[in-house]
This record gives structure tokens, C-alpha cells and sequence, in this order.
């Protein structure tokens, strides 16, 4: 078996790859629905009707889908220059953690005003957070995947020492978590009676900011020349060290945006159990969509339906809902091989 | 007649709509030196391949001592006895010689190597076929030339009663090419058979007793060496008439670019430079010949501003330059050809508009307030295609998509579309055909004719000569004297290169 290159995809191929990979992901997760017991047809209905089967069913997935827009915006901007930066939630904590500092009564602003400040705060932290790695990078040649994967580790870990210690609510009944932040701080939210909030926009409006930096820019140009080739870049001229830096602040910074629309938007405070990795499942989401930033909308939406749709189906068809998880991850391994596919045509011999 | 000991029948190898070779057959005569002649892109390589079962061919067998060759197994063209000198060696650089050569002659579960055997056989060898090597060297540090050899003796310690050689003298100076072809008139008369890869028609008559010609993947002509003339093997390689410019006599302009005694960090690969000064003038080709790795590496990286001189200073137009990067050295209107034009000339997934525009995407002419200019990009890209005549499907398709020859003539018209007063060309015609060499040196004379300073950096010496004003030799980072048009001779050049200073050796 050989791989050749091939020409440029043509748009079909760009959406069917995705496509075909979903559906092997289907295949694949089927063979353990029948193993637990279940038909996968019936299965597949009740995800599918758990995350947008009513409105409030696709306000949850899409409540849910935020987040991951923010960290597959984050991944998405990082891969495009091969910044491997794995520690989306780290970055998504970071976001978090300074929007509960500054927005439990130490700036007493009317909102307008307060809520700017914060979403620059919360991305000045996660820039920061992920420029420390990329200097590690450019300077002394350390793996950025080693560093901004390990950074997870410490920062849950120092948020949790904030949360038992100086951040813990004093009327938390001894919960680790932070005091609530005040109402004007807190995003509105978009339809009343459901937990859809303002985040869902910025995160689109955010999308499509980066889609126009990607397409548009110079800094844009420059991230993907730099991602497929540092070599030839600096060659004719590209500062791919500085680059690197302002995709390193651009990339955390989305990822902390993350974390202060799950905050200010949703919980109101800050606990261990803010994320369940939406960091990482950025990945998935930003590789489903092909780096693509009007894509990772799309994906992060089909990725959150996944998991709403399972918790629903869970209850119901008694198929735990850890097959969202495996589906999820399946997702990825599918999708990098058709990624290879766009590029590559394969040869038996 | 003497014995027939490898035959390939109708071979043909197709890579997409490519047809690489087709359908070629040739045989092998005991004790004979076929060289396979042809332009680059011709197919000598991969039949090549197929034959060492690199490749598999799409039709067609090889066959060795009468045996067929199963496809795809190069242990079994081994086996068989035939040995490939490649063109980019096969060595580990971290062993030593002996190492290198019995790597894989033995069990992978022996225990140990027998040395004192294998070092007794490479010795014997050596001193037998003129192949002066020390077995116990670590590979690293040997020249080019002893590499090569390096590559002959795994071949003969393998018992290779066949000889493939890809291109070997592109790397060597005429004198070492001479050793060469002394080692390979001893193994012939101990009945080796040879088949001889080059498209350098001057060698081919020396060591050939016959030539086949392969042009666009056919086998083209066949003609015994003695019988044949290179006028006739000129036309048949090519195809047709190509004609190079006439280099015409132009005055000496003023000083574009110097280096005052320059010195550079060491590198990885070749050496660094060692107080080198050079004055480049306008309208003169400066020409640099020098076997590769001896500092040619580090005085384009300094042109093209990708390395900072450690001693001395870059002085362009007359002025000292303060601080230099590859954006300084494109503002002060240097254009750069690089070597390697896939790994440092062009972004392979990149488009074509978004490749041409690489060293200028900052100027008003492509973006406005961080804003790209796209179509005036691609108004720029159709320019170059329609300018520089390249054949390329649009300005939107991959750079990676194209020739060799299509993929220069974007890099050169990057490079030559802002008017230029300085140009580095570094290997500008390196594995092109013909046709696109006449082209590149036609634009490299029209910039001299404007009045541009041009070093050409070239390991083939006929360019250097043919275009070069002057010359200049490179040797372990260390620059000879100037020479103008036909001052020194072939060989008084090939002494340099090879580190003699002229007059000596002679």
C-alpha cells in the first residue's frame, strides 16, 4: 500500500469526506449499541430526537455547542499555523477563572461597560497562558503538545486550590466552588425559558471574525503560509516567530472566551465541573471541520447534539451515554483519516 | 558474443496520466558500459528503479543471469547481484565506513560483526579498483567523492556483478570524475557490466561503448559510442533545436552588493565562511563554482538574508546595512532563486497567487491596513503565467501541482518582476530540461543586460562558464581570486575546487 498526492479537494469532496466519515463513525458506534443490547436504528432516533427533537431540545444543543465553538475556533486558528495547542481548556479555565475574579463585585460597572472588559480580560488570560508555550517553542525548540497538554493539568489543579482556598464561596455550604457573579456581569439570555444565552452569538460573531482573519488578512496569509511551510515563510520574508506569537494570543484568547460565556452565561460561578473537556473536544470539533472557522459552527452544533442527544437516549433506552463519548472520539480517528484521503489517493498493489 | 546478463522487455510505468517509461527494453552485454542518456523528467531514474525494484512496473519483466527478477524486491536484485550507486547517497552518517558497507550483508540476529574479515575484504577491494577509503572512518566526515566510493564498495563487497550508477558525477569535480572513470574501466575489465545514468554528453563519450537515449519516457536511439557523434546524441536527447542566448559583451556598472571580510557561524552541512570578500557590479555575472558544501550554502543564506554575518559587513549600494533579515535584503531590492525550490522556494499547498505574492504581501499593491488585496494577487499570478509562459491550469491550483520547469519560471518571475539590482541564483537550472535552462539563463542576461549584479551559484561548471563575466572558486568557505571570461581553464578551475591552488598540482 502507497500514498500519492493528489490535486487540490474540489468543494463535493470538502463536504463529503466529512460526511463519509460521520457516517462510518455511525457504523462503527452501532456495533456497540447491539452489543449493549439495543436496536442502533431505535438508538440513533432517540439521539436524534433527544437533541433536536422540540425546541427546547435544540436550545440545549445549542447551549451546549458554545463552548466547543469557542475551543474548536481556538484549535482551528492554532492547527492552521501547526501550533499543536492541545490545552483549549486550560485556556477555557484561565477565561473563567479571571471572569470570576473581576465579576464577583470587584469592578461595580453597569454591564455594557463591564461585560467588554471581562471577554478582554478572559483573552488576555488565555493568550497569555498559551504565549508562554509558544515561546518555549520558538525559542528552545520545546513540544508545544507536551507543554500545552500538561498546562491542563496544572491549571484544573490550581483552580481547584483557588476554589478550596481565597475563590471558595463563603455561603457554598463547603462546596469547592466560587461565589456567584454579579447580575451585571451575566449575559442575557437569548429566548426566555431556556438556558440559550448571548455567548451563542458572540461565538458566532466570533467565527466569523476568524473566518475573515483566516480568508482576508494579512496575518492571516501569514498563519497558513507559516502552518505549511516555516521554512520557505521565513524565507521570503514572514516573521514566523512573531506570527506564531499573535496565533498563540489569538488561539487561547478564543479558548478563554469559552470559559467566560460558560460563566457569565451559564453557571454564574465558577466549579471543577465547569468543562467536561470541552478543550479537548475543540479537537474534534475543529478537525471535523477541517480547520474551517464557518465549519466548526456546524461541527461544534452536530458534536453538542451527540451529547445532549445521548443523555436524552440514556434514560430512555438504557444505552449508556458514554456512547457519546466513544462516538465523539471516533469522530476524530474517522475524520483525520479522511482528511489523509483529501490529500492523498491510496494505492494497493 | 559475450553473455547477455540483464534484459529488460517492454517495460512501462504509468503515474496517473503520466507515462514515465514506455514500453523500453535494453540489454546488457557482460563487460559493458551502457550509458543511458537523457534530459531530466526522461525516465533514467525510474526505470532505474524498477530495474532495483524500487518501483513496480505497470507491464514488462527484468531479468537477470536469465533469471526474472520478482517485482518490487530489491533484496532480490541484491541477490541477484546488482548494485545501484544512487544519486543521493544511501549512507548512515553516524556509522563508520565498514559499518556501512557490511550493514545488511549479514543475519539481522547475528551477534556481532566480524570486523577484522570485512575490513581485510574492503581493503582488498579498495587497493584493487583505486577506491581509497578508510574503513574505519565515520561516514559524517568524509567528502562527497569518498561517499561515492563508499556507495561502489557496498556494491562490489556485495559481490554486484552489475553496476548502476545514477548521475554520479553531478557531485564530483572533474578530477575526482576522472578517479571515477579510471575505477570503472578496472571493474569492467574484470568483467563487470555498467550502466552509467547522465545527461552530460561529454562523459557519456568518454566511458561509454554504448549509448541509449531516453526522451519523454521512449527509448529514443541506441548508438555504439565509438560510431556516434554528440552533435547526433544532442539532437536525439532533446528533440529539437534548442537554442541558448548569446552572452553579448556589457560594461562594468558600479558596485551593487559586498561583503567585506565576512565570516559566518558554522552550519549543519557545509562550511561556514571564512573572511570572504566579494564585490558584485552591475551588469556582471559573478559565477561561484565549488563542489557542494563548501560555503555555498552559507554565501546565499547571506544574500537572501536568512543568516547574519558573525565577522566583517554587507554593504549594498554603497552603504553599510545596519540590520539584515530576508525582508531587509528584498526591500534593498535583491532577488533571490533558491536552491531548493520545493523545500525553500514555494509553499506546496499553497496556491499558485498565493506563492508569487510571498515576498511582497505587505506592499500597497496587495493589502491595505493588514487587508489582502486578492484580486490584484491574482491579477498578479495571471501576469506571471502569461509573462514567463508557464503552463499551469490556474492561478488557484497548488504550486506543488506543477514541473519543475513551471515552478522555477514562478519563483524567478517573483523574484525578477520588482526590477531587482541584485540577484542570487542559486542552482537556477538544476534538474530542469533544456528548454527551461535556455529560458531562466535568457531572464538571468536580460536582468545583466538592465544592468542587475548577478552571482550565480551553480555545481554545473559548463553554466558557470557559459554565463559567467567572472569567476570565483569556492573552497572550505575560503574564496579564490577573481577570474574574467576564459582567464583559467577547465582543469585550472577543477584544481581549485578540489582545494590546490593552481599551478601546483599541475
Amino acid at each position: 500500500m502507497r500514498l500519492e498526492p493528489k490535486p487540490a479537494p474540489t468543494l463535493i469532496e470538502t463536504i463529503a469526506y466529512p460526511l463519509g466519515a460521520v457516517a462510518v463513525t455511525f457504523i462503527l458506534a452501532s456495533l456497540l449499541v447491539l452489543a449493549a443490547g439495543a436496536s442502533p436504528f431505535s438508538v440513533f432516533a432517540l439521539v436524534v430526537k433527544g437533541a433536536a427533537g422540540s425546541r427546547f431540545a435544540i436550545m440545549e444543543t445549542l447551549t451546549r455547542a458554545t463552548p466547543l465553538i469557542f475551543t474548536g475556533l481556538a484549535v482551528a486558528v492554532a492547527f492552521r499555523a501547526k501550533l499543536w495547542n492541545i490545552g483549549a481548556e486550560a485556556q477555557l479555565y484561565a477565561g473563567a477563572l479571571i471572569t470570576v475574579v473581576l465579576a464577583t463585585g470587584a469592578l461595580p460597572l453597569p454591564a455594557p461597560i463591564l461585560i467588554p472588559i471581562l471577554m478582554i480580560a478572559a483573552m488576555l488570560a488565555g493568550g497569555l497562558l498559551l504565549l508562554g508555550p509558544a515561546v518555549l517553542k520558538t525559542r528552545l525548540g520545546v513540544d508545544e503538545v507536551v507543554t500545552t497538554l500538561l498546562i491542563n493539568f496544572i491549571m484544573l489543579l490550581f483552580v481547584s486550590m483557588l476554589l478550596e482556598g481565597v475563590l471558595k464561596d463563603p455561603m457554598g455550604m463547603g462546596w469547592p466552588r466560587s461565589p456567584k457573579i454579579i447580575a451585571d456581569a451575566q449575559l442575557p439570555k437569548l429566548i426566555a425559558r431556556t438556558r440559550l444565552h448571548l455567548g451563542f452569538l458572540i461565538a458566532i460573531v466570533a467565527a466569523f471574525i476568524v473566518w475573515i482573519i483566516i480568508k482576508k488578512t494579512t496575518l492571516g496569509y501569514e498563519m497558513r503560509a507559516v502552518g505549511h511551510n516555516p521554512e520557505a515563510a521565513r524565507f521570503a520574508g514572514i516573521p514566523v516567530n512573531r506570527v506564531l506569537m499573535k496565533t498563540a494570543l489569538l488561539s487561547g484568547g478564543l479558548a478563554a472566551l469559552g470559559g467566560f460565556s460558560e460563566v457569565a452565561g451559564l453557571k454564574n460561578n465558577l466549579t471543577l465541573d465547569l468543562s467536561p473537556g470541552f478543550g479537548y473536544t475543540g479537537i474534534v470539533v475543529a478537525m471535523l471541520a477541517m480547520l474551517n472557522p464557518l465549519g466548526v459552527v456546524l461541527a461544534a452544533v452536530f458534536v453538542a447534539g451527540i451529547f445532549v442527544g445521548a443523555d436524552a437516549m440514556s434514560r430512555t433506552a438504557g444505552v449508556p451515554s458514554y456512547i457519546a463519548d466513544v462516538m465523539v472520539a471516533t469522530a476524530l480517528l474517522t475524520m483525520v483519516v479522511a482528511i489523509m484521503m483529501t490529500r492523498f489517493r491510496v494505492r494497493w498493489r | 558474443m559475450a553473455e547477455t546478463v540483464l534484459r529488460l522487455t517492454n517495460i512501462t510505468k504509468r503515474f496517473g496520466p503520466l507515462v514515465a517509461n514506455d514500453s523500453i527494453s535494453l540489454e546488457l552485454q557482460e563487460g559493458e558500459v551502457i550509458a543511458l542518456l537523457g534530459e531530466n523528467g526522461a525516465g533514467k531514474t525510474t526505470l532505474m528503479n524498477i530495474l532495483f525494484g524500487h518501483y513496480v512496473a505497470d507491464e514488462g519483466s527484468v531479468e537477470a543471469f536469465g533469471k526474472v527478477l520478482p517485482a518490487g524486491d530489491p533484496r532480490a536484485a541484491l541477490d541477484a547481484g546488482i548494485g545501484m550507486v544512487h544519486q543521493h547517497f544511501t549512507l548512515a552518517d553516524n556509522m563508520t565506513v565498514l559499518e556501512n558497507i557490511a550493514l545488511g550483508t549479514q543475519s539481522a540476529w547475528s551477534w556481532k560483526l566480524d570486523r577484522s574479515a570485512a575490513r581485510a575484504r574492503i581493503r582488498q577491494l579498495s587497493t584493487d579498483f583505486g577506491l581509497a577509503v578508510d574503513p574505519d572512518r565515520i561516514v559524517a566526515q568524509l567528502s562527497v567523492g569518498e561517499r561515492q566510493r563508499v556507495e561502489i564498495l557496498k556494491a562490489l563487497y556485495r559481490n554486484a556483478r552489475i553496476l548502476i550508477l545514477d548521475e554520479p558525477t553531478a557531485v564530483l569535480t572533474p578530477l575526482e570524475a576522472d578517479a571515477l572513470f579510471a575505477t570503472l574501466k578496472m571493474l569492467v575489465a574484470e568483467g563487470m557490466s555498467v550502466i552509467f545514468i547522465s545527461h552530460k554528453l561529454h562523459e557519456v563519450m568518454a566511458v561509454s561503448n554504448r549509448v541509449l537515449v531516453l526522451r519523454g519516457g521512449k527509448m529514443v536511439g541506441g548508438r555504439d559510442t565509438a560510431g556516434a557523434t554528440r552533435q547526433e546524441l544532442a539532437a536525439l536527447m532533446v528533440g529539437q533545436e534548442v537554442s541558448f542566448p548569446p552572452v553579448e559583451a556589457m560594461p562594468r556598472g558600479p558596485e551593487l552588493f559586498s561583503l567585506e571580510n565576512v565570516s559566518t557561524a558554522p552550519r549543519a552541512g557545509g562550511s561556514p565562511l571564512q573572511d570572504v570578500s566579494i564585490a558584485l557590479h552591475g551588469g556582471v555575472i559573478t559565477g561561484l563554482a565549488g563542489v557542494s558544501g563548501n560555503g555555498q550554502a552559507a554565501l546565499a543564506a547571506l544574500l537572501s538574508g536568512t543568516e547574519k554575518p558573525v565577522a566583517g559587513s554587507i554593504r549594498t549600494g554603497g552603504a553599510t546595512v545596519s540590520s539584515w533579515s530576508p525582508r531587509e535584503a528584498v526591500a534593498k531590492g535583491i532577488a533571490r532563486v533558491p536552491e531548493d525550490r520545493h523545500a525553500v522556494g514555494s509553499i506546496g499547498d499553497m496556491s499558485v497567487t498565493e506563492n508569487v505574492i510571498s515576498e511582497r504581501y505587505r506592499s500597497r499593491r496587495f493589502s491595505r491596513h493588514g487587508i489582502m488585496d486578492w484580486k490584484a494577487a491574482r491579477a498578479f499570478a495571471e501576469e506571471l503565467i502569461r509573462d514567463y509562459d508557464v503552463k499551469c491550469p490556474s492561478p488557484e491550483a497548488r504550486i506543488r501541482l506543477l514541473s519543475g520547469g513551471n515552478m522555477q519560471k514562478l519563483i524567478l518571475g517573483r523574484a525578477l518582476d520588482p526590477d531587482p539590482v541584485v540577484i542570487l541564483a542559486n542552482q537556477p537550472t538544476r534538474g530542469l530540461d533544456v528548454g527551461a535552462v535556455a529560458y531562466v539563463h535568457k531572464r538571468l542576461l536580460e536582468a545583466r543586460a538592465r544592468g542587475a549584479a548577478i552571482l550565480l551559484i551553480s555545481e554545473d561548471l559548463d553554466e558557470i562558464l557559459r554565463l559567467s563575466d567572472e569567476v570565483r572558486v569556492i573552497y572550505k568557505g575560503k574564496l579564490s581570486s577573481a577570474s574574467l571570461r576564459g582567464e583559467r581553464s577547465v582543469r585550472e578551475i577543477g584544481e581549485l575546487m578540489a582545494g590546490h591552488s593552481v599551478g601546483e598540482a599541475a
